[in-house]
C-alpha cells in the first residue's frame, strides 16, 4: 500500500443482511485520500454515501476488500483500537449537531479532550482557541437549547476540530441550516483546511456545500461513477 | 472525566431526580411494607407467647412429650421454690404460672339438679395479685361482654359463647368436674363473674379463664403448676436470646433421666411456631422478590426511555472515541449512585413512617365492633435492625439490573446503528 497516503480504500464492498439475503450498500470502491484534501462524497440518497463516511470513520467494517485509515486497517480493527483511532485523529460532524443538552458550548467543546490526557490548562487553551475560530467565544456558556442552529453547528465543528484530528467527517453539515449559515459553516472550514491542513472528507447532496469543494466523488448505487478534482471555485 | 459526567447527571434531571424520586418510592415503600409485615407477624408471635408458649416455657419432661393431652399429672412440683430460683438467675424475666385444664363444667338448677352440662377446656392465670399483668398480657380487659373480673379465687370467666350455651351469666353458680393431679375425681364449684369473647373458635366454644389459686385448689396442685411462662424483658421475642436461656437453664435444672425435672423449652421450638417462623422468612422473602421484579421492571422501562433517549449521547461519546464499555461501565457507575441516593432517602422516608406506626399503630378497633381476646385490634410496624438495609436489595438491584438491560440494546447494536438512530 502507498504509505504516503491518509486513506486508501481497495475494492470495498459493504453488504448489510436483509431478512434472509443481503443488500450491497457500496460495490468496489477503490479511493485514497490525501493529507488536506477538501473531498466530498456525492450522489442521490441511498448511494451510499454515509455507509462508507461511517466505514472510513472506523464506526463500521467493510464486508470485503481492505480499507486503511491513517495506517489502520479498519476490517480488523478491535473495538479499542478504533476508539483510539477516533479519539485522537477523527472529528464528526453531524446533520443535526448532537450537542449534549446538559453541558454548555465550552463543556460540549471541551468534552473531547477529557478523553485524552490533557492538562486544564492546556484544555482551556485549546477549547478557546476551538471557539474562536468559529466565532463564538462570546458564548461559551450558553447552553445548546439557547443557540441558534447555526451557532449550534459553529459549536459542533468547534468540538470536532478542538482536538485538530487528521481527518474531519461531516456526514450533511449543511441539511438543517439556512444558505447564509451554510456558507459560513463552509468558509470556516476551508479556512481550517488551509489553516491547520486539516482533511475535511463531506458526504452530501447539498449545492451550496458541493460547490466549496475541490474534490467531487460521486456515487451511485454504491459504486463511485466519478471522481474529479475541481481547481477554480475558490471565490464564491 | 468522572465530574464532567456528574455535572451532567446533575443538571439531567430526567436522569436523577425522576428515577432517585422512583427508587426512594419503592424503596420507601418495601422498609414500610417490611417493618408492618415484621410487626404484624410479630404481633401475632407474642399473641402466641402471651396466650400459651410463652418466650421461654418450663415444664416436665413428662409434661412436655404429652403436652397436646394437658397432662396435669405429670405438672411441676415445687414450683415457688423453682421460681425463686430461676428469677435469682435471670432477673430479667417476668415469670408466670399456668394450669390448662379440661374437665366438664355442670350448670346446675336451683335444687342442685345438672340443668346443661358441656366440655370445658380453662386456662388458669394469676388473676388476683395486685401487680400481676395477666389481665393486660391476655388482653382480657377488654374483651369483657358481660360481668365483671373475677375478684375471688373461686370466680371464673367464660366464653360468652359457652355461657350463653349452657344459659349462664354473671353471678351463676357453676361445678367443675375433673380430676386432680393425683388422679382423684374433684368436684369444685364457681361462680361467674363475667364472660369474655376469646376470637378464637375453640375456646369460643368452650373456654374458661380462672384464677390460678382457686385451679391449684380444684386440682390439689398446691405449689405446683403444668406449667411456667416466661417473657423477655424486652416484651417482643429474640430468638438468640431465648436459645441463651433455653441452653443455660436446661444444662442447670434438667436431667433427662428423670421425666419430672425440668425442661425448658423456647417459643420458636413450640411445634406449631417453627413452622410460622419458617413462613415469616419466606414470605419477607418473597415480598422482597416480587418488589424486585416489579421495581426492576418498573425502572427497566425507566432506563429503556432514558436510553433510547440518551442514544444521542452514546452516539457522540461513541464517535467522540469514548470506548462501549467506558461508557456502559459509567452509565452502570451512574445507576449504583443513583440506587443507593434513591435507597437512603427511601429507607428514611419508610423509616419514618414506619417509626409513626410502630409507636401510634393503626387502630382497627372501631372497625371491629367487639374487639377480642386473641385478635389484636392495633397494628404495629417493628424497625428492626434489617429494616435498615432491606431497602437497599431492590433499590439498588432494580435500577442498575434495569440499566444493564437496557444498556445492553446499546451495548449490542452495532456501533453505526446507533449514528442512524442518531441521525434520524
Ligand atoms: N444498517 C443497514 N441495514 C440495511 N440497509 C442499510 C443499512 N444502512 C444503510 N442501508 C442501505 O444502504 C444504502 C445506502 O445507505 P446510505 O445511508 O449510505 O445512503 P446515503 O447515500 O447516505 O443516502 P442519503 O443521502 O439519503 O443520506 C441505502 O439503500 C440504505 O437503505
Ligand atoms: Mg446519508
Amino acid at each position: 500500500m502507498e504509505q504516503n497516503q491518509l486513506i486508501t480504500i481497495n475494492n470495498l464492498v459493504k453488504n448489510f443482511p436483509i431478512g434472509k439475503g443481503k443488500f450491497t450498500a457500496l460495490n468496489g470502491i477503490n479511493l485514497t485520500f490525501k493529507t488536506g484534501e477538501f473531498a466530498g462524497l456525492v450522489g442521490p440518497s441511498g448511494s451510499g454515501k454515509t455507509t462508507l463516511l461511517n466505514i472510513i470513520g472506523s464506526l463500521d467494517i467493510p464486508s470485503e476488500g481492505y480499507a486503511n485509515v491513517l495506517g489502520m486497517n479498519i476490517g480488523k480493527l478491535n473495538i479499542k483500537n478504533a476508539a483510539i483511532l477516533r479519539r485522537l485523529h477523527l472529528g464528526f460532524i453531524f446533520q443535526t449537531y448532537n450537542l449534549l443538552p446538559v453541558y454548555s458550548v465550552y463543556e460540549n467543546v471541551e468534552f473531547p479532550l477529557l478523553l485524552i490526557n490533557m492538562s486544564a490548562s492546556q484544555r482551556k487553551k485549546a477549547v478557546m482557541d476551538a471557539l474562536d475560530w468559529v466565532g463564538l467565544t462570546d458564548k461559551i456558556k450558553s447552553r445548546p437549547a439557547q443557540l441558534s442552529g447555526g451557532e449550534c453547528q459553529r459549536v459542533a465543528v468547534a468540538r470536532a476540530m478542538v482536538k485538530k484530528p487528521k481527518i474531519v467527517l461531516a456526514d450533511e453539515p449543511t441539511a438543517n441550516l439556512d444558505a447564509a449559515n451554510s456558507h459560513n459553516i463552509l468558509k470556516m472550514m476551508m479556512k481550517l483546511n488551509e489553516e491547520l491542513k486539516t482533511t475535511f472528507i463531506f458526504a452530501t447532496h447539498d449545492e451550496k456545500v458541493i460547490q466549496y469543494l475541490k474534490r467531487k466523488i460521486k456515487l451511485e448505487d454504491g459504486k463511485i461513477v466519478k471522481d474529479e478534482i475541481i481547481k477554480t471555485n475558490k471565490e464564491l | 472525566m468522572i465530574r464532567f459526567l456528574f455535572k451532567g447527571l446533575l443538571r439531567d434531571k430526567t436522569r436523577s431526580l425522576m428515577p432517585i424520586l422512583i427508587v426512594a418510592a419503592g424503596v420507601a415503600l418495601t422498609v414500610l411494607m417490611y417493618c408492618y409485615m415484621t410487626g404484624v407477624l410479630g404481633e401475632m408471635i407474642e399473641t402466641t407467647a402471651n396466650y400459651s408458649a410463652g418466650h421461654v416455657k418450663i415444664m416436665t419432661h413428662a409434661y412436655k412429650k404429652n403436652k397436646a393431652q394437658v397432662p396435669n399429672d405429670l405438672a411441676l412440683l415445687n414450683v415457688n421454690e423453682l421460681i425463686s430460683k430461676v428469677q435469682k438467675d435471670y432477673p430479667t424475666l417476668k415469670i408466670v404460672k399456668r394450669i390448662n385444664f379440661g374437665g366438664l363444667l355442670d350448670s346446675p338448677d336451683e335444687t342442685g339438679e345438672t340443668k346443661k352440662q358441656g366440655i370445658v377446656a380453662g386456662i388458669s392465670i394469676d388473676l388476683l395479685s395486685k401487680n400481676s399483668k395477666e389481665l393486660d398480657r391476655l388482653n382480657i380487659r377488654d374483651a369483657l361482654r358481660k360481668g365483671r373480673f373475677p375478684e375471688k379465687s373461686n370466680e371464673v370467666l367464660l366464653s360468652d359463647q359457652f355461657a350463653d350455651k349452657l344459659e349462664l351469666g354473671p353471678g351463676s353458680k357453676v361445678t367443675l368436674i375433673t380430676s386432680t393431679m393425683y388422679g382423684a375425681m374433684s368436684i369444685q364449684n364457681f361462680v361467674v363473674a363475667g364472660t369474655i369473647d376469646f376470637g378464637m373458635e375453640m375456646m369460643d366454644r368452650s373456654g374458661m379463664i380462672a384464677d390460678i389459686t382457686g385451679i391449684q385448689d380444684a386440682l390439689d396442685m398446691k405449689n405446683a403448676c403444668s406449667e411456667i411462662l416466661c417473657f423477655l424483658e424486652s416484651h417482643t421475642y429474640d430468638d438468640l436470646e431465648a436459645i441463651d436461656i433455653e441452653q443455660s437453664f436446661n444444662a442447670k435444672y434438667s436431667d433427662i433421666n428423670d421425666e419430672f425435672s425440668p425442661v425448658m423449652s423456647r417459643l420458636k421450638n413450640e411445634s406449631m411456631m417453627s413452622g410460622y417462623f419458617d413462613y415469616i422468612d419466606n414470605f419477607v422473602g418473597i415480598l422482597i422478590f416480587i418488589f424486585l421484579f416489579a421495581m426492576s421492571i418498573v425502572l427497566w422501562n425507566t432506563g429503556l426511555i432514558g436510553g433510547l433517549r440518551r442514544y444521542g449521547e452514546v452516539g457522540v461519546r461513541l464517535a467522540i472515541g469514548e470506548e462501549k464499555g467506558h461508557i456502559y461501565r459509567s452509565m452502570i457507575m451512574e445507576s449504583i449512585l443513583i440506587g443507593i441516593v434513591g435507597s437512603v432517602i427511601g429507607t428514611i422516608i419508610g423509616l419514618g413512617f414506619s417509626y409513626w406506626i410502630q409507636e401510634v399503630g393503626i387502630n382497627i378497633g372501631g372497625m371491629i365492633k367487639d374487639s377480642k381476646m386473641m385478635v389484636p385490634t392495633v397494628f404495629r410496624a417493628k424497625i428492626t435492625d434489617t429494616a435498615y438495609y432491606i431497602g437497599f436489595v431492590p433499590g439498588l438491584f432494580s435500577v442498575v439490573l434495569g440499566t444493564m438491560l437496557s444498556g445492553i440494546g446499546i451495548y449490542k447494536r452495532k456501533t453505526a446503528q446507533l449514528f442512524k438512530e442518531l441521525d434520524t
